[in-house]
This record gives structure tokens, C-alpha cells and sequence, in this order.
């Protein structure tokens, strides 16, 4: 059998596997230690070690990843997206070791991968391109200058760049500098080069990409276009297909001209050519990546077609078999991108164990995950762990089923978006189609998505959970207790009590898998209709509604349709004595990540919103900012070091 | 057989009885809520010094969610307070048979919010009677303390010698392998620190837990020494200074944990085997309708049938020699997957009706199979007939296999339990492993009028053989005195009041209660313990 090599992890090299499955190859994985349980090494028909954990020394690691196809006899390589996906030295080398390479030429990659090379091409291909700088006078002085031609607001991009990083708007001249030294080192850290390109920042786009897909005989297709307005620092979270303010006209001029840039770096197999879609109809060529696309399931649902199949179509020097004609966009698909982050505090990026996970079923609903429960989300990979989609005839039944997809998708241990992109689809500027890339910001201005308080139902439902588990330990110790007598008393009805943090629930038996919760002085009716350790159907004061969780030691974790709660019951815990009273002294680390850089030294006085230190994680720079004015009392971390999330910074003393 | 039942929930002697009895138990359930409800008064008391009320405690100490058979809620009703419309009922005692980490235990905890959970004069038989089914039933002994001891305003010479028996058989308990547990919440002075010292396991919580044989104000009393409370006997100075507190806890929630985890910690229940039993179904007809198809007074006659078949497994059982003595019903059958003997009165026990009851418990005992003891009679039946066929012969054998027989007796007062009838049927005296009460059961030497009008016989054939008319104003007079003594005295809260019996049920949950206790007692008969001589020593 011809073996397939996939030089990735996670939910993609599990989309990929798939297809290359049905379609007969032997799959291989790669793996880094780190990844050694994850779920795409045990779905691969063979897998093999390729390094440790950080990706430099693993997934990053051609040598090694050639090495691995070599020892397993793979004939071809996938590299999904992101790694070595947009490689063009990877692609050669590919080629020079017999292997087919699942994506365009080298020459292609190189010359999209390069932003401002890219650009000049594209402006002499007539595709429409935003103003801006991408000259190879790299000096500051000639980047302000170019900004202050372009006019603010300004993007600063790395020219290597992709994927939201190294990427900055500036809003003055005065912010200038320190972007500019921030992106570049942010460049140098991702993509190993520090250039920068500057482009004119369109307001309130959309964010509107073609599917292309060319084959080695001069086919060249579009497969309509995916909008992804709604994003976060920069990285997509929705997905859709069509486009919502799409017209036949306006798809056959950005079909035209994302098959021109495709023909004028004479590129084969999958791409996507990405534009900026202003509110007048105008477009502008914004980039093109040269491999298959996280969001690409949803041009898979409209278009009926599997675009892993087509790559290694062309992949395997056959045509593609399709022309233009015979693509047609059928009903609306819609994805989310489930991350592991915290929507409430500025989509910080979140490690942690997965203690459950579950996927949604049902008709028209699709999960890529590449996550097991047992698993982890370790701090060496992006945070991307999932993606559901939706698809329905029409945009409202898509956003229906995502939203009820959404409800029954469930991650415990880490936290993820799973409430903040529920509520996102919720909101009426989306369900209305309207959303732009500048949706998220108009709407929690300032990052300020907090996400809500449990309500007293939120808090019953847990604690009902919670008591009916502790009863169903309990009576595993016990030695056997007749089912009819469970939750009963013979004076007063049975009654428990559950302290989650300041709020008590008090919870009476009242017999038949009913409840009484009495808590924040509302009174909660709850019967249990169907009831497994992680799954619970019920009638919540009459209404119905079905809910996921997972009962560890004193905690419950708790997902209804639209929240995520973790509780922690105190009611046996003592207050033990407290350690830390000086917490809001405390400048903690905000998760895993290396410290660059203690920008202050001890005895010096800080402002409110005064930066404290630079923290890397995730590839991306963090600003740790005083919460209060303050003297700092003690460094206590050390610069170049690796943290772990809630580890001490250095301590303030906060002035009066 | 399953047996069809003839009664008809429609018909309107069926709902009248219904209200009668749910009437009755409403009136239960409000004198048990009247001692929560002063307990629970005192709680910005307890609140003040860092405590959690009893009740608190209690939930707090159990496994959410499993069975809690209450034991006594009513003990000393009408005993020191003789009126029914202020009478605390309780005893100054919360206790009963629950769970802690799957561990079925005793447990008591003090009602400290009840005149500072001081002993009345029904506490010390309350608590003999709990420490006896703990015994019996190789429950572990777990007590959560917190009392102002004796009462000293109201105390008897009595009381104060009948409490050394509590003491007693906390020793008695540690030498038959139970173990016993006291956690400190609060004081325990005088007798009291005895409860502590004589417990096998201490836990006493900081700042509130206290532990002396004098408090301060008897030291003041006694000695003139003006001392300080927690250096007197505190739980911290105990726990450093005496060894006397074995585990020392922050606060309330903190030693129930502890208390939990120690519960946990004696592995009990591996040394039992979950009895066997056979997989069941439900009675055909509802346990509902107990309230319903019983008259609420006694004197109107019923099959005990009707009661049956909405207690045992699929309404099903088999009737032991049903053509002889009918009027005592003896039947084999299974509650929830247990096999039983059950013996209800349809009249009068007769002596072909004790004969067979004598037999029956016989053989019950050579199957070892548990005997249920159903109350509805008015005793052994009387007159020239009878006592020729031998009544006090043959009743003499029923009473002496119902009390020499090994295995397991719950007794249940449905309606009346008068003479000696109480007597063949397993009353208190004869020490059943437990007995409940119906709140319509009434249990007496004879009923009121027949005490009655035997005294007035009596007064009739005393003025005959003086030759004299009978006053029959006098006789009147006295009759109706005679009747207010009984009837004061024959109701069902009366005699828990006193302590004859381990509480008052809702006749609905019958089943649920002997399902309890079989599991109980038939799960203390496979229980190995390991006794020692002399309990265990405080070293």
C-alpha cells in the first residue's frame, strides 16, 4: 500500500488521515513525545517518534520528518497547515528525497510566503491589492515614513507572517515605534525573520477568501469563497460559506481575480486566496496561503466535494476532473473554532488537562477534533482544539444547528470559547450577517467579554448533580441498600447542602428523581429524567433541557446549552488558615509561557497600567500591566525562564 | 399468591379514613418540626461563635442522597411539659440510623439548640435505647457533642444515676467491637466529659470544643478558682496537653470531615457481606393507600390482609395454617428480596391463633428467617370457653417462643396492642430489635372503657357484698376518670414520649421502614466483629 506521511497533529492530521484512508493509503503519523497519547497516533495505521516536545525539535523539524518517511516508506507527505505546511525549503526537499509533497511548487510557496513579494506580484498580475509599504528598506525610519505615506491606521505585518502573528495596528504615528519592535520580534521568535511590510487598515472589512484549487494540467478553479470576518487578535473563530453579502457578480470578479494570483505563481493543488471586502463592494488582495485551509470543511458542505481527496488527486499527477461549471454552492455552512482560551481575559490562551470531552451528533453537524479525553492541553502547540460545523439549507437553519452543536459540545479541564462563540452566534449583528472583521471589537469593546455569573438554576442544576453523585459513591461503598429507599428520610424529606464559594444550595429529596434546590433565595424544581455519570436529561421548573457533566473529588463541572461552570463544594472544607492574603500584591504569571523581560527594577514606582514585564507564550508577547499604582517590593522571577501559569512575577505594594 | 385486595380506594369510608390518618401524621410531623424549629431559632447563636446548627451538623455528617431512619424524635413528649401545645419532643437528641461513607452507624448528635442540649429526664433512656441498637446491630457509634449536661433546675436522683448507664455502655460498645466516636463541638462538663473520655475516638474542634470534669462556674462553686475556660479543658489543650482529643479540627464542617473520613478510615465494611436477597418487584397496590384502607380507630375491625398486600414484594404471600385460628394471620413472604414471617391479628388471639403464632415462630427461627410482628389486638381473647381451652397455657407458649427466638424482631403497632397480647406479639418489653408505632396505634393493659367498667364491676360487686346499693354517681365519676388516665396515656406520641418505642412512622412509609431495618439487622448477622475484654483504653 502507498503510505501517506502526515507531518502534523491534532484535528488536521486526523481530517487529513481520513480521507487518505477511505482512499486506500497506508497513513503514517509523526509525533513529538509531548504528543505520544494523542489521538492521531493511534488512529494512524503506523506512527513514529520524531522528538521532543517543542516544535523547533519536532514538528518544525524537516530532518527528522524526512527521516520518519524514509524509515516507514511513505510515499507521499501531507503537511496540513501551519508547521511546515507553507515551507517552500521543506517542499524541495521533499522533492529531493523522492517524496511527493501535498501542496504547490516550492517557487509558489516562496513567492505567497513573502508578503511583500507576494504583493509586487499580485500588483503586476492586476489582482487588486491594499496600499501600503513592502520595500526591503527595513530601517524604522523608512517604515514610519512609509506608514505616514500609506496614512493611519496602519497595519504592521511580518512579510513572513500568517495566523494573526507578528501583525499590529497602530492608530498614531506615536504607537509606531513600539509596534514596529514588538512585531519584529515577534517575527523573529515565529517565522525566524523580522521583516515587516506595512499596509493601509481597511475599516470595518470582511474578511473574504476563495477556495482555489489547480491541478498540473493547467486546470485552474475556484471553489466560491469563505467568510471570515469574525476574528480575534487577528485569528478567525467563524467561518463561513457562501459569503452573506455575496452576488453572483461580485463571486465571479473575486473568483476571476483569486484564479489569476493562483495562475500567476503558476500554482497547483489546494490554495486560498485571502481579500479584504470593504463596505462599497470593494476588494483587495490580502494574501494567499498556499495549503489547505482550517476552515475548509465548510467549502466541503456547499460544494459536496472532499479537498484532501482533490489534493492527493493532484497531488498524484491526475486532473482534477472538474471545471469551473461543474462547481455549484449548495445550502450555508458555518464553523467555529473551539479554543482553548479565556474569552475573559483577553482570549488568553489556556493549558490544562481535558478531563471530558464530548462531540456533538446529529444530521448536518461535523467535529474535526484531534483531542481524547485523558488528554492535554500542553502549552508547546497552538490552542486550536477543535472545530464544529454546521450545515443547513439556509444561513438561519446553520446558525440554528451550530448554536444547538455548540450546546452539546463539551470540554472540561481547560477552559475553552465554547460560551463566548455561543453567545458570538447568538448576537443579532451575526445572525443578521452582518458581522465584519471588526464584530468582536464593536461588540465587547476593549476586550471586555466577562463572562456571566452562574445563575441560581446554574447553581441548583450543579448541585443536584453533584449531591446525586456523591450519593451514588457512597452507596458503592455501602453494602446494599435497596434502590426504593434512596432519598428518603423517615421524618423530615432527605435534605444536603452544597457550598459553592459564598453560595449555599440546599437540597431536599422529594422522592421519584425530584429536587427541591434552594438557593439565593430562589426555589428550583428539578427532576431527573435520564441520568448517566457525564449526561443528565431533566425538567428544570417545568422546562426541559439536557446537560453534561463530570463530578471529581469536590468539584463539578457543568455544561448546559449555553455555559460552562466549574464549582468547587466547600461545605466539608474547613477555612483553612490563609497563606496568601496579599494576592492583589501578587503579579502572577497569566499562563504557561518563557519570560522575556522585568521591565521594572525593585523600589520603582508604577502607574496604573504601567508594563511590568513581557511574558512569551504561544508565540505571542504578553504585556504584564500594573493593576493598581504600586512600588514593587520584590523581583522574584527571572528573566529567560519558563513559567507556569499563576507563578509569581514580583510583588507590589500597592500605594494608598 | 399475590392476594386481591377487596378494599376500594372510591369509596368514601376510604377517604375518610385517609384523612383521619393523614391528619395524624400531619400532627406528628408539626411536633417534630417544633423541635427543629426552637433548635433552629438559636442559629445567629451559633452563628456568633463559628458553629453550624445541629441540624447542620447532622446533614452535613450524612451521605447525601441515602436512607436515614430517624430513631425517637419523640421522646419526652408530654414527660416534663404535660402540655401538648408547648411539649418539646426529642429529648434534646437528633438521632438515627444513616450512612458516612457507605457505613451504616448510630448516629446522635446532641440538640444543642434545645435548652443548650441539656439531658431531660428522657435523654438517658433515649440514649440506652440507641446504644442498645447500635450493639445489637454492630453499628459503629458516632456522637457529635455539645451539651450543657444536667439540667441542674430540673434534676432527678433518678436521672442522674440512670445516666451512668450511658457511660456504661460506651464501655460495653468498645469491648463488643464497635467502635465509638465523639466529635467536640461545643461543651461537654460534669457526667459529660465522661461522653469524650469513654469514646474510643475524639475529635474536638478549636476554640468551641470543651471538655471538663467541672466547668468554670463549678470550679468558681467549688474552689474559689477563677479559671479559663479553654486552659480548663479545650480542645486544643486536650489535644496537646491530655491526649484526651485525638484529632483536632478548625471548625464544625472541618471535624464532621474528619469524623467522615475516620468513619471511612475503619474499613467497616469489609468485614460484612451484603445479605442476600432475591431480586423483587414492587406490591401491586400502592403503599399509598396504608393511609386509607385502615380505620383509624381500632375498634372498627379490618384484614390485616389489606395491610399486607401493600407491604410485601408483589403483594404476594403464603398463609400459614389459615383455617386454624383464623383470627391470627400468619404469613411467608419477602420484603424488598428478604424472606419474613409476619403475623398480623385479625380479633382477639385465641388459643388455636397463639398455638399456631408459638409454631410459626419456631420455625421461623429454624429457617432463621426474621419474624415481623404486626399489632392490632386487643389481647389474648377471655371467658369460661377460653380459659378451658387453656388461653393461659397456650398463650404462655406463644410468649416464650416469641422471646427465646434468635432471629431477627421488628414489631409494628398498627392499631391497638393491649395485654398480654403486646406481650405475644414481641411488645418492648421484649426487647424487638426495633418497634415502630402507627400515630393512630394505641398500646395499653386493657383499653380505657374496659379499665373502666372493670373497676365499676368491681365497685358494684364490693357494694353487694356490703350489702349496700352501688353509688352510681360515684361509679360514674370514677369511670370518667379511669378513662381520661387511660386514654391520656394510650396514644401512640404518648408512648414515645416514654420511650416505648424507637418513634412514630407515617403509615405510608412502612414498607420503606421495615425494608431499613431487615437490611439492618440481617446485615449486623453477617457482620464479624472483633471483641476484647475490656474496651479500649485512652493511653
Amino acid at each position: 500500500m502507498k503510505g501517506l506521511l502526515v507531518a502534523n497533529r491534532g484535528e488536521i492530521a486526523l481530517r487529513v488521515m481520513r480521507t487518505a484512508k477511505a482512499l486506500g493509503y497506508r497513513t503514517i503519523a509523526v509525533y513529538s513525545e509531548a504528543d505520544a497519547q494523542s489521538p492521531h497516533v493511534g488512529y494512524a495505521d503506523e506512527a513514529l517518534c520524531i522528538g521532543p516536545a517543542p516544535v523547533a525539535e519536532s514538528y518544525l523539524k524537516a530532518e527528522a520528518i524526512l527521516a520518519a518517511a524514509k524509515e516507514a516508506g511513505a510515499s507521499l507527505i501531507h503537511p496540513g497547515y501551519g508547521f511546515l505546511s507553507e515551507n517552500a525549503a521543506f517542499a524541495e526537499a521533499c522533492d529531493k528525497a523522492g517524496l511527493v509533497f501535498v501542496g504547490p511548487p516550492a517557487a509558489a510557496i516562496a513567492v505567497m510566503g513573502d508578503k511583500a513579494v507576494a504583493k509586487r506580484t499580485m500588483v503586476a498580475a492586476g489582482v487588486p491589492s491594499v496600499p501600503g509599504y513592502q520595500g526591503e528598506d527595513q530601517s524604522d525610519q523608512r517604515l514610519i515614513e512609509a506608514a505616514q505615506e500609506t496614512g493611519f491606521p496602519v497595519m504592521v505585518k511580518a512579510a513572513a507572517g500568517g495566523g494573526g502573528r507578528g501583525m499590529r495596528l497602530v492608530q498614531s504615528a506615536a504607537e509606531l515605534p513600539d509596534a514596529i519592535s514588538l512585531a519584529r520580534a515577534e517575527a523573529e521568535s515565529a517565522f525566524g525573520a523580522g521583516e515587516l511590510i506595512l499596509e493601509k487598515a481597511i475599516i470595518r472589512p470582511r474578511h473574504v477568501e476563495v477556495q482555489v484549487f489547480a491541478d498540473t494540467f493547467g486546470n485552474t478553479i475556484h471553489l466560491g469563497e469563505r467568510d471570515c470576518s469574525v476574528q480575534r487578535r487577528h485569528q478567525k473563530i467563524i467561518e463561513e460559506s457562501p459569503c452573506p453579502v455575496m452576488t453572483e457578480s461580485l463571486r465571479e470578479a473575486m473568483g476571476k481575480a483569486a484564479v489569476d494570483a493562483a495562475r500567476a505563481v503558476n500554482y497547483t493543488g489546494a490554495g486560498t486566496v485571502e481579500f479584504l471586502l470593504d463596505e462599497s463592494g470593494a476588494f483587495y488582495f490580502l494574501e494567499m496561503n498556499t495549503r489547505l485551509q482550517v476552515e475548509h470543511p465548510v467549502t466541503e458542505y456547499v460544494t459536496g466535494l472532499d479537498l484532501v481527496a482533490l489534493q492527493l488527486q493532484v497531488a498524484e499527477a491526475r486532473p482534477l476532473g472538474l471545471t469551473q461549471e461543474d462547481v455549484t454552492l449548495k445550502g450555508h455552512a458555518i464553523e467555529v473554532r473551539l479554543y482553548a482560551e479565556d474569552p475573559g481575559s483577553g482570549f488568553l490562551p489556556m493549558t490544562g488537562p481535558i478531563l471530558a470531552w464530548h462531540e456533538a451528533q446529529g444530521e448536518g453537524t461535523r467535529t474535526d477534533a484531534g483531542i481524547n479525553a485523558g488528554g492535554e492541553v500542553s502549552p508547546y502547540y497552538d490552542p486550536m482544539l477543535a472545530k464544529i460545523i454546521a450545515y443547513g439549507a439556509s444561513r438561519a437553519e446553520a446558525c440554528r444547528k451550530l448554536i444547538a452543536a455548540l450546546g452539546d459540545t463539551v470540554l472540561f479541564g481547560t477552559r475553552t470559547n465554547r460560551d463566548f462563540l455561543i453567545d458570538a452566534l447568538g448576537r443579532p449583528t451575526f445572525l443578521a450577517g452582518e458581522a465584519t472583521t471588526a464584530f468582536i471589537a464593536e461588540t465587547w469593546p476593549d476586550e471586555s467579554y466577562a463572562p456571566p455569573e452562574p445563575t441560581s438554576a446554574d447553581y441548583a442544576l450543579a448541585a443536584i448533580l453533584q449531591t446525586r453523585h456523591r450519593q451514588q459513591e457512597a452507596l458503592q461503598q455501602a453494602l446494599g441498600i435497596a434502590p426504593e429507599l434512596l432519598d428518603w428520610g423517615s421524618a423530615a424529606p432527605l435534605v444536603s447542602v452544597v457550598q459553592y464559594h459564598q453560595q449555599q444550595v440546599t437540597v431536599t429529596a422529594l422522592g421519584d428523581g425530584c429536587y427541591q434546590a434552594d438557593v439565593m433565595a430562589d426555589s428550583i424544581h428539578i427532576c431527573l429524567r435520564q441520568l448517566t455519570p457525564s449526561y443528565a436529561k431533566l425538567t428544570l421548573a417545568g422546562r426541559g433541557l439536557a446537560v453534561h457533566y463530570l463530578c471529581q473529588g469536590d468539584d463539578i463541572h457543568l455544561a448546559t446549552p449555553t455555559q460552562t461552570w466549574r464549582l468547587t463544594d466547600s461545605a466539608q472544607a474547613s477555612q483553612a488558615p490563609g497563606e496568601e492574603a496579599t494576592g492583589a500584591a501578587a503579579v502572577r504569571a497569566p499562563m504557561h509561557g518563557q519570560l522575556l523581560e522585568i521591565l521594572v527594577t525593585e523600589g520603582a514606582t508604577v502607574a496604573k497600567g504601567e508594563k511590568l514585564a513581557i511574558l512569551e507564550a504561544m508565540k505571542m508577547q504578553h504585556e504584564i500591566t500594573a493593576e493598581a499604582p504600586g512600588t514593587v517590593a520584590r523581583l522574584v522571577a527571572t528573566p529567560g525562564s519558563q513559567l507556569a501559569a499563576d507563578d509569581l512575577i514580583l510583588e507590589l505594594t500597592p500605594t494608598e | 399468591m399475590p392476594f386481591q385486595s377487596k378494599a376500594d380506594p372510591a369509596a368514601e369510608s376510604f377517604e375518610r379514613n385517609r384523612a383521619e390518618m393523614t391528619a395524624l401524621v400531619e400532627q406528628l410531623r408539626a411536633l417534630e418540626a417544633r423541635a427543629v424549629e426552637t433548635s433552629n431559632r438559636r442559629q445567629p447563636t451559633f452563628q456568633k461563635r463559628g458553629q453550624l446548627t445541629p441540624n447542620e451538623r447532622l446533614v452535613r455528617l450524612l451521605d447525601p442522597g441515602l436512607p436515614f431512619l430517624r430513631l425517637h424524635s419523640l421522646a419526652n413528649y408530654l414527660v416534663e411539659d404535660d402540655n401538648p401545645d408547648t411539649s418539646i419532643p426529642g429529648a434534646n437528641v437528633i438521632a438515627g440510623i444513616g450512612f458516612i461513607k457507605g457505613v451504616r452507624c448510630l448516629v446522635w448528635v446532641d440538640d444543642s439548640g434545645v435548652k443548650a442540649g441539656s439531658i431531660t429526664r428522657s435523654t438517658s433512656p433515649t440514649v440506652h435505647s440507641l446504644q442498645e441498637v447500635a450493639l445489637r446491630q454492630k453499628l459503629p457509634f458516632v456522637h457529635l457533642v455539645e451539651s450543657a449536661g444536667a439540667d441542674l433546675e430540673n434534676f432527678l436522683l433518678e436521672s442522674w444515676i440512670d445516666a451512668g448507664k450511658m457511660f456504661r455502655n460506651l464501655a460495653r460498645l468498645s469491648a463488643a467491637g464497635i467502635p465509638t466516636i465523639a466529635l467536640l463541638h461545643g461543651p461537654s462538663t460534669a457526667g459529660g466529659a465522661y461522653m469524650p473520655g469513654m469514646s474510643d475516638y475524639v475529635i474536638g474542634v478549636k476554640n468551641n470544643g470543651l471538655a471538663a470534669l467541672a466547668g468554670a462556674a463549678l470550679v468558681r462553686a467549688a474552689t474559689g478558682e477563677v479559671v479559663d475556660e479553654r486552659q480548663l479543658g479545650g480542645s486544643e489543650m486536650h489535644a496537646s496537653t491530655t491526649g484526651l482529643v485525638e484529632y483536632l479540627a478548625e471548625d464544625d464542617a472541618h471535624g464532621i470531615k474528619l469524623t467522615r473520613d475516620l468513619v471511612q478510615r475503619l474499613d467497616w465494611n469489609a468485614k460484612a457481606a451484603a445479605p442476600k436477597r432475591q431480586p423483587w418487584l414492587p406490591p401491586r397496590y400502592p403503599t399509598e393507600q396504608l393511609a386509607g384502607v385502615v380505620p383509624v380507630n381500632y375498634r372498627t375491625p379490618y384484614d390485616v390482609r389489606e395491610v399486607l398486600c401493600r407491604l410485601l414484594d408483589d403483594s404476594a404471600f403464603d398463609e400459614f395454617k389459615p383455617r386454624y385460628g383464623a383470627a391470627t394471620v400468619c404469613a411467608q413472604a419477602r420484603i424488598m428480596g428478604f424472606a419474613c414471617g409476619l403475623i398480623g391479628n385479625n380479633g382477639p388471639i385465641d388459643p388455636q391463633g397463639a398455638t399456631k403464632a408459638a409454631q410459626f415462630f419456631q420455625l421461623c427461627d429454624q429457617a432463621d428467617i426474621p419474624i415481623i410482628f404486626l399489632h392490632n389486638t386487643t389481647g389474648y381473647i377471655v371467658g369460661t370457653e377460653s380459659e378451658q381451652a387453656g388461653m393461659i397455657k397456650h398463650g404462655s407458649k406463644m410468649i416464650q417462643a416469641v422471646t427465646n427466638v434468635h432471629v431477627p424482631r421488628i414489631a409494628l403497632h398498627l392499631g391497638a396492642s393491649y395485654g398480654a397480647g403486646n406481650y405475644g406479639m414481641c411488645g418492648w418489653a421484649y426487647e424487638p430489635d426495633f418497634l415502630f408505632a402507627w400515630p393512630n396505634a394505641s398500646t395499653h393493659v386493657m383499653g380505657a372503657e374496659q379499665a373502666a367498667r372493670t373497676m365499676s364491676q368491681v365497685a358494684e360487686v364490693a357494694a353487694e357484698r356490703r350489702g349496700e346499693a352501688p353509688d352510681q354517681d360515684a361509679i360514674k365519676v370514677q369511670e370518667e376518670r379511669i378513662i381520661n388516665h387511660f386514654k391520656r396515656q394510650e396514644s401512640a406520641f404518648y408512648a414515645s414520649g416514654r420511650v416505648l418505642d424507637h418513634g412514630v412512622i407515617d403509615p405510608r412509609d412502612t414498607r420503606k421502614v421495615l425494608g431499613f431495618v431487615l437490611e439492618t439487622c440481617l446485615e449486623a448477622r453477617q457482620r464479624k466483629v472483633s471483641p476484647n475484654s475490656f474496651g479500649i483504653a485512652r493511653m
